[in-house]
């Protein structure tokens, strides 16, 4: 039974996800309309990620520096919100991180072609704002990106700022 | 129990802070403001400390004359302070420490409120409720 309830979950967001995108969309319109729609997800996403880490982070200890709070957000942060972790993390150690999901969920009911290749920024900005929303709380101020090159893979850049 | 709860944001501005009404309430203002280089002091020596070191709840800030002052930073650094009466030596550390466990579980819920913007004053009736069940105790 709980596999079901589970997965129920998980349809849930994904349905909700797909029909605010769809809705931003249609609200949306005139020539700037794509780049718009694209921040109003982005801004909801930065919303939620706010309050979740604050859910996450009730009992964990204290972060060390920046690199533990982007493992936090690849393992911890990952699982709950998309059931897995981050694929791989990369980072110059400049304040530039790459996160890698090689199966990433909220494109995983895309055709696997090139087909809806330039839809895939709108299925990525909430997330973006997810990612942004949970660093700015924990007290990282940063910039965060998405490229797809092959369908439900993508990777997410964050660019810190330095204060 | 406690004569003063505040809650200040990140960027050390109050989110909430209410004191005993009896009282002087500008003495608990400065008290709290002034125990916040404390906090800044202690999350710094933190960071280089062992894992277990690394807890949310800071235990005693400073004791004064009247009163004690306690800490607690959420990840999100914000922190909660409790100003308790010194002359009350029948509260334990663990008490203090379910205080604040209480404080940031509800305000974890105001944060997930959507009504809430985050940055903004705590207006919500239930960590309202919260904390005055912590002023009672005391009387």
């Amino acid at each position: 039974l709980s596999i079901f309830i589970c997965m129920a979950d998980e349809a849930l967001f994904q349905f909700l996800h797909n029909e605010v995108i769809q809705y931003v969309n249609t609200t949306e319109s005139g020539e700037t309309e794509n780049g718009r729609c694209v921040s109003k997800l982005e801004n909801m996403g930065f919303r939620v990620g706010q309050g979740l880490i604050e859910r996450f982070t009730k009992d964990t200890a204290r972060f060390k520096d920046e690199l533990d709070v982007m493992k936090f957000i690849c393992k911890d942060f990952w699982t709950c919100v998309f059931k897995k972790q981050i694929d791989n993390l990369r980072t110059n150690h400049q304040g530039i991180y790459v996160l890698q999901d090689n199966k990433f969920r909220l494109l995983t009911q895309l055709s696997a072609g090139k087909q809806y290749l330039e839809n895939a920024p709108k299925y990525l900005a909430f997330t973006c704002g997810l990612v942004r929303g949970a660093l700015s709380n924990l007290g990282v101020k940063s910039i965060v990106t998405a490229e797809v090159s092959v369908m439900p893979a993508c990777k997410f850049q964050v660019m810190i700022q330095k204060m | 129990m406690a004569v003063c709860v505040a809650v200040i944001a990140k960027e050390n501005y109050p989110l909430y802070i209410r004191s005993v009404p009896t009282q002087n309430e500008l003495k608990f203002h400065y008290t709290v403001h002034t125990s916040l280089d404390v906090v800044e002091e202690k999350v710094s020596a933190v960071g280089k400390a062992l894992p277990d070191q690394r807890e949310l709840y800071l235990g005693l800030l400073y004791p004064t004359e009247d009163y004690k002052v306690y800490g607690y930073v959420t990840n999100s650094k914000v922190k909660f302070v409790i100003v308790v009466d010194s002359s009350n030596t029948s509260l334990r550390d663990n008490e203090i420490r379910s205080m604040f466990r209480k404080l940031h579980s509800s305000f974890t819920d105001v944060m997930c409120n959507p009504f809430y913007n985050p940055g903004d004053t705590i207006q919500s009736k239930s960590f309202d409720s919260i904390v005055s069940a912590m002023m009672v105790q005391s009387s």
